[in-house]
């Protein structure tokens, strides 16, 4: 193609999104209403995620040695359990450490730590804090620490761990049809902002087939057009998801919920959600003005 | 050229022969009207010469172009051989008169130096000088139909059809417009003036084509009224 074609057909595009302005701003307008409903929600739910990542990584298992060993002898097993596929991390806490941590505990809950001071280490056991890769092995995990020479007794709250999976579940499939719900919808108002777009131009349209222009001739301009306003959609969406993710940030991360809840900076996404941005709003942008005119090129 | 040999059309879904064995033959450099009465079947012969519709049966061939057996990615090249110009002009609204008769060229591939050198003197043409900036909706109904005129003329086509082109346009504009057409064809231009105006067919002497029920009803040099055509 001659470049002096090129450079015609790219300024036709960039013209016609000046000459349609309120065409244009509604079509950047539906794609960054419909990326920022859609970004919005999908990182609620990655938040969620990491969350509940956070709170499982806590969730332990408590593996007690048996009295009679030493510990040393106790020490020893601690290869044995890190053999167990499932066991992330463990760590050793001697008779004496689980004592005093217990003593510090219940100080803390009354004030004085007088009453316990002639508490012998013996009533305590050695033991090991394990934390897992997946709390949903948890029952099978514990099986495989019982059945270890030398641990007497395994406790693992089930329950706690169950319960996360339910939430994780639930919030998977809520996250899931809703994002579906949503691109479902927003597709069905892109495609039809576009369609009107174009019906205004049929006219245009017609008599450029009637002068010999080919399907393509008519098209690129179409989709230089659909290109910049995706694009444009895409980065206005970018920087209002940023900021809106920032002004939600900050109120969470003051005050008592700071405490609970750990919020994903921006930053850590940030190349993510523009790339996904930039992608989504090109590929509306490009095939939903090169699909509503192909109706009209049948002239 | 133009070449209608016992063609036959029906539109999708209708019952009726919209064009039902038509026969005629325009020759290069000719100027013919084509005439006939509402529903005749005059739109339907445009649209069967620039492709817009296919004939069902016969021979059909426009400037060497076969309509019967020629594909579809075919029509840009055939209709950059014929101009139309229409009742209602059909211009694009948000461009200039420049850029409307220009765009026709860019169509064509043509270069910006060609452009620039052309469509100045194809407005001059027309007597459109000094009126290229302007919106069609700036200036009158005969000056937005001789920018068609221009539109349609501006790449040299074979064959210039006019599809009622005087039906928005006063007596005098309408003399005006015919002159320009009568003179595009002394260029060496086809003309075909599809019509039903009387008195404008009768002021000019040219071979007149008479239409009805998607036939031909007579064909010769000899007036309008001699068909008796309401």
């Amino acid at each position: 193609m001659r470049s002096s074609k090129l450079g015609y057909l790219i300024r036709e595009g960039f013209k016609s999104i000046l000459t349609h302005g309120f065409m244009s701003f509604a079509s950047v307008t539906i794609v960054v209403a419909c990326l920022v409903i859609m970004g919005s929600f999908t990182l609620i739910a990655v938040n969620i995620s990491s969350l509940l990542d956070d709170l499982e990584s806590q969730n332990e298992v408590i593996a007690y040695v048996e009295e009679t060993m030493s510990e040393d002898a106790a020490r020893a097993l601690q290869p044995d359990i890190e053999y167990i596929s499932n066991v992330r991390s463990c760590q050793f806490v001697s008779k004496e450490q689980a004592m005093s941590e217990w003593v510090a505990q219940r100080a803390q809950g009354e004030g004085d730590q007088s009453a316990y001071t002639d508490l012998p280490a013996g009533v305590f056991r050695d033991r090991f804090i394990i934390y897992l890769e997946d709390i949903s092995l948890m029952e099978q995990t514990k099986d495989e620490l019982r059945g270890i020479t030398g641990i007497a007794k395994v406790n693992g709250d089930l329950q706690v761990a169950e319960g996360f999976m339910a939430v994780r579940n639930v919030i998977s499939a809520v996250s899931l049809v809703l994002v579906v719900v949503l691109v479902v919808v927003s597709v069905f108002i892109m495609s039809n902002t576009v369609k009107l777009a174009t019906l205004s131009r049929r006219d245009e349209i017609a008599i450029m087939k009637m002068v010999g222009a080919s399907n393509w001739f008519i098209r690129f301009p179409f989709v230089v057009e659909g290109l910049v306003l995706g694009a444009l959609g895409g980065i206005i969406a970018y920087f209002l998801e940023w900021g809106l993710y920032d002004v939600v940030a900050s109120r969470l991360m003051t005050g008592l919920i700071a405490s609970l809840i750990a919020v994903i900076p921006f930053s850590a996404v940030s190349t993510v959600v523009l790339l996904v941005y930039l992608a989504v709003g090109l590929v509306v942008g490009v095939f939903g003005s090169s699909i509503a005119i192909r109706n009209y090129l049948q002239v | 050229m133009v070449i209608f040999e016992n063609v036959s059309m029906t539109y999708p879904g209708g019952d009726m022969r919209a064009i039902d064995d038509m026969s005629f033959t325009i020759e290069d450099g000719e100027f013919v009207f084509l005439v006939g009465p509402s529903g005749s079947g005059k739109t339907s012969v445009i649209k069967l010469i620039t492709g817009e519709v296919m004939a069902d049966d016969g021979v059909l061939n426009v400037n060497g172009f076969d309509l019967r057996h020629m594909r579809r990615p075919k029509l840009p090249a055939l209709r950059r051989t014929v101009g139309v110009i229409f009742q209602d002009f059909r211009l694009i609204e948000d461009k200039t008169i420049y850029d409307n008769v220009a765009f026709a060229m860019h169509v064509v591939g043509a270069t910006n130096r060609d452009i620039k050198r052309r469509v100045p003197y194809v407005l001059d043409l027309v007597g459109l000088s000094g009126r290229e900036k302007r919106f069609p909706r700036e200036v009158s109904g005969g000056e937005q139909q001789r920018v068609a005129v221009a539109r349609a003329i501006v790449n040299s086509p074979r064959l210039l059809i006019a599809d009622e082109p005087t039906g928005n346009l006063d007596p005098a504009r309408s003399l005006e417009l015919m002159l320009l057409m009568d003179r595009i064809n002394e260029m060496g231009t086809t003309v075909l003036v599809v019509t039903h105006e009387k008195e404008l067919v009768n002021s000019f002497s040219k071979r007149v084509v008479a239409i009805e029920d998607g036939r031909v009803i007579s064909d010769g040099m000899d007036g309008y009224y001699s068909y008796e055509i309401e």
